[in-house]
């Protein structure tokens, strides 16, 4: 353990590195894909192809004045940014990016991801509850109502991915896909897990908690400054890491063909979901709240137990 | 007019020989003049036994100050209602003379449910009060404003007004006012089992789509009740309409459906020429035509692009903005302006069409239809734009009426009531186009209605362009301001005829006259009385989204707060176009 300690440090100071930089890096991927898909040019003045404006929206943000309503809870104001931001980043703590490239190995990796995720709900109700504005009070609602549950049926979508691996450890389930990626035999757990993870980072279509026309910016209404940063980066840290898990469980992760290395593989199918992200939100109307509801508990969760059963039952079967 | 014709009779056997006075009016409407008592027996009978379920406008003439006599004043205010039948095709205006300075009338609104903003409006702006009215307070202007800007004796100018000073106290007075009770609004905090949210939507809010407020009250989610406040748009055109020449108030029209452009310039010119008793060439008729219609597309545009955005598709507002953006550069071409060209004149239009105008609007036709297909698939056939919009804020064919809903609203709960084809105008009667309708008068029905009319209306343009005719793009008539330039050069009485149009204004002959065009969001009216002078003596604006909103308390009750989004969309106002 000791030779290996610098060596995880580096690791751990790379993904950090990586996912922050990415983070404002898809700042300006979205702006740019959005405008092309949109007919119009997006960012492009600043620096070349509009790189810089990542600079100076991060500038703008930090030299915000840091202001706090004076109706709200001040402590817990504070603190709901700081959660989303933190448990988001924890959860990158199990995934492996690379065979050597991940910072715990835990063995219920699975486990702890989902746990983390769900952390992540205190953030939007806390937020919505301290600005004590009643359209974040709105969007909290709405946010708790979505994430609760939506991560019912995504814990179960992903069972069938760990009865077919037969390990909550995500490095072994990888390792699991050598012969066939998870998203063949998992087709319906992928699409599942999926929207589940769209409703989780809650973005279009499913940004009801921020809903702009109908609740202004929703839960973080009355944020600005750095603590909207926090929200702002938590969600496209967010989206990064479902990507990140929905390669890992169901696109093999990094696994590829030797022509690249196993890292490159893994950036390169995750920035392809990060892709359909966004094009998700160029493209889809945004359904009601209830309607959401009623889809995640009408539709989806009969759907995840049915996998379930049918993987179970085939995994007893053919003695997998 | 012959559908009409029995209807003064049966009025008279019911009422009496000697209860109704008639006037000639220069627009051929039926008008009466009828004593205060009978108001309501009269319209109670017109609207439940002679059909004429629509109160279309209900507005009041200051007379004070009137030159020419009229025959019938000796009043001091006059109260106007006009009303439509659509089984007989007609308008019927009544009128009834006050003669105190702060008269009292009894209310209607009891009657129809669209009279009650109408006569807050009038109380507002005139001071009359109306006995029986549910929540009789002021509508358009500030709570706290002093006096009735429609009176003569309201001050039209700041100028007039002596230097503006904001006491302590009377900061106190605003700050106060500002304060949200709800009692004041009639809303309950409580009911038996829940405490009630009340949430301000608006006015600066990213779905109301301009400045307007309504205040929510909510149980959860759910809306209990939703009050529109509206006013904060109010830049008293009609007022303005007082002190401009005929001539020079025509800007101001483009700005009250501000998507509309000249259709506003339309609807107020017809009005004038009748009462100048102009007859407008051909050429001019097809030239106002082809520009409305691509203002119709224009208008629809915007609203199916943020409609879209409202149930929270992102991009269709992008396309739809660069394709409006196609109709504009032709506006553009045409008029020099883009949103509000100012380009038809009182007997014809400014200018006459650029050469290869055609090539423009060929292009754009070859263009538009392939667009519109493509958002069918983007928007109107996606699942969740359904989902979000189909049997949200239904409303039926008879209530849609009784609120005195009009345009593609109207149409969209299966009434094939367009004015273009009932009441031509302009020379509609020309062409050949359909009226699109839908069943349900729902959200997602009004959205099919607006995007079938915009087919239509590239079908009306399509026979503009093949159907252009020569000749003038003036009427020959001495009040056609400003007259053609050409001819000033050759005699001097259309020298000085021009030096007068363009100094003083024309003066049109006394009268009244009511116009009524299929605007893009309803029926749009102007109801003009001159006393044989340089500018009107009383606009009347009567435009389709201010009882459109007044509806939608009506309509939203129960659904949720992202409904009423959705329903906001659909109804397709503008803030202009309410508070004028």
């Amino acid at each position: 353990m000791e030779a290996a300690a610098p060596n995880y440090f580096l690791i751990i100071g790379g993904i950090l590195f990586a996912l922050l930089n990415l983070a404002a890096a898809l700042i300006w991927i979205e702006r740019r894909m959005l405008a092309l898909w949109q007919d119009r040019y997006g960012p492009n003045r600043a620096g070349p192809f509009g790189l810089l404006i990542v600079a100076a929206d991060s500038l703008k943000l930090f030299f915000k004045q840091d202001w706090i309503p004076p109706f709200a809870d001040k402590p817990v104001f504070v603190l709901a940014p700081a959660i989303v931001f933190i448990t988001v980043l924890m959860s990158f703590v199990v995934i492996p990016f690379s065979p050597e490239i991940v910072v715990v190995d835990l063995n219920i990796g699975l486990l702890f991801f989902l746990a983390m995720s769900s952390m992540g709900a205190y953030s939007i109700i806390l937020g919505g509850w301290a600005s004590n504005n009643k359209y974040s009070l709105l969007g909290a609602m709405r946010g708790a109502a979505q994430m609760i549950s939506y991560e019912v049926f995504m814990g179960l979508a992903l069972m069938g991915v760990v009865l077919l691996a037969g390990s909550f450890n995500l490095g072994d389930i990888v390792e699991a896909q050598r012969g066939l990626w998870f998203f063949i035999p998992q087709i319906i757990g992928f699409f599942i897990f999926f929207i589940a993870g769209i409703a989780e980072t809650h973005r279009l279509p499913f940004d009801i908690p921020e809903a702009e026309s109908e609740l202004v910016a929703g839960f973080h209404s009355e944020y600005s400054g750095m603590k909207f940063g926090m929200f702002f980066i938590g969600e496209y840290i967010g989206i990064t890491l479902i990507s990140c898990m929905v390669v890992t469980l169901y696109f093999g992760g990094w696994l590829g063909p030797d022509f690249l290395p196993p890292i490159v593989w893994f950036i390169l199918k995750v920035f392809f979901f990060l892709m359909i992200f966004i094009l998700l939100r160029a493209s889809m109307p945004r359904p009601r709240y209830d309607q959401l509801m009623e889809y995640g508990w009408k539709v989806l969760l009969p759907l995840t137990l049915l996998n379930l059963l049918v993987t179970a039952g085939i995994v007893l079967w053919m003695g997998w | 007019m012959e559908n009409i014709s029995g209807i003064v009779e049966q009025l008279q056997a019911r009422f009496g020989e000697s209860t109704f006075k008639p006037q000639t009016t220069k627009d051929e409407i039926l008008t009466l003049w009828m004593p205060l008592e009978k108001i309501k027996e009269v319209l109670s009978y017109l609207k439940k036994e002679a059909a004429f379920p629509l109160l279309f406008d209900l507005t009041a003439i200051d007379e004070r100050t009137r030159k020419r006599d009229n025959g019938h004043t000796p009043y001091a205010f006059t109260i106007i209602y006009h009303l439509l039948s659509f089984e007989r095709n007609a308008f019927i205006r009544l009128k009834v003379g006050l003669k105190e300075d702060f008269p009292t009338v009894p209310s209607i609104s009891s009657l129809w449910a669209n009279a009650n903003w109408y006569e807050r409006e009038v109380y507002d702006m005139f001071g009359i009060r109306f006995e029986g009215h549910p929540h009789l307070s002021r509508i358009l202007m500030p709570r706290t404003w002093v006096g009735h800007p429609l009176r003569k004796e309201h001050p039209a100018r700041a100028t007039e007004m002596g230097p503006f000073q904001l006491y302590d106290d009377k900061i106190d007075l605003e700050q106060s006012a500002l304060q949200f009770k709800p009692e004041e609004w009639g809303l309950a905090r409580q009911s038996q089992d829940t405490d009630f949210m009340f949430l301000n939507i608006g006015p600066q809010h990213p779905g109301t789509h301009g400045v307007l407020r309504i205040i929510l009250q909510l149980d959860g989610e759910d809306i209990v009740d939703a009050i529109p406040d509206i006013g904060f748009h109010h830049r008293g055109a009609e007022k303005m309409g007082e002190r401009q020449s005929w001539h020079t108030y025509i800007p101001y029209t483009d700005r009250v459906d501000y998507l509309g452009g000249v259709m506003n310039n339309l609807a107020y010119l017809l009005a004038v020429e009748k009462l100048a008793g102009i007859q407008v060439p051909d050429r001019v008729k097809v030239i106002r035509v082809m520009l409305c219609e691509l203002f119709r597309i224009a208008s629809h545009l915007v609203w199916y692009g943020t409609f879209a955005q409202d149930v929270g598709q992102l991009s269709p507002v992008f396309y739809m903005f660069s394709d409006r953006e196609k109709v504009f550069e032709i506006v553009e071409a045409i008029c020099g302006g883009r949103m509000h060209p100012n380009w038809f004149r009182i007997g014809g239009v400014a200018q006459d069409l650029p050469i290869g105008w055609e090539k423009l609007i060929q292009n754009f036709l070859d263009y538009f239809p392939k667009r519109l297909k493509e958002y069918d698939s983007l928007v109107l056939k996606n699942t969740l734009f359904k989902a979000r919009t189909v049997g949200i804020g239904i409303f039926t064919k008879e209530e849609a009426i009784e609120w005195g809903v009009t345009g593609p609203n109207l149409r969209a709960c299966g009434y094939d009531w367009d004015f273009r084809k009932k009441q031509p105008y302009s020379g509609y009667d020309m062409f050949d186009f359909e009226i699109p309708t839908a069943v349900n008068g729902d959200c997602y029905d009004r959205a099919l209605v607006r995007v079938a009319e915009m087919r239509q209306s590239l079908r009306i343009i399509e026979q503009c362009l093949k159907n252009m005719p020569e000749g003038s793009y003036k009427a020959d008539h001495p009040l056609t301001t400003p007259p053609l330039k050409k001819n000033t050069l050759q005699d001097i009485e259309t020298l000085i005829t021009h030096f007068l149009g363009v100094s003083w204004g024309p003066v049109i002959p006394p009268g009244e006259a009511m116009s009524c065009i299929e605007a893009t969001k309803g029926a749009n009216g102007y109801y003009l009385t001159s006393d044989g002078n340089t500018s009107p003596y009383r606009v009347r604006i009567r435009t389709p989204s201010f009882p459109h909103m007044q509806m939608l308390p009506y309509i939203t009750r129960g659904y949720t707060v992202a409904d009423l989004l959705s329903i906001l969309g659909a109804m397709d106002y503008v803030l202009a176009d309410i508070d004028r």
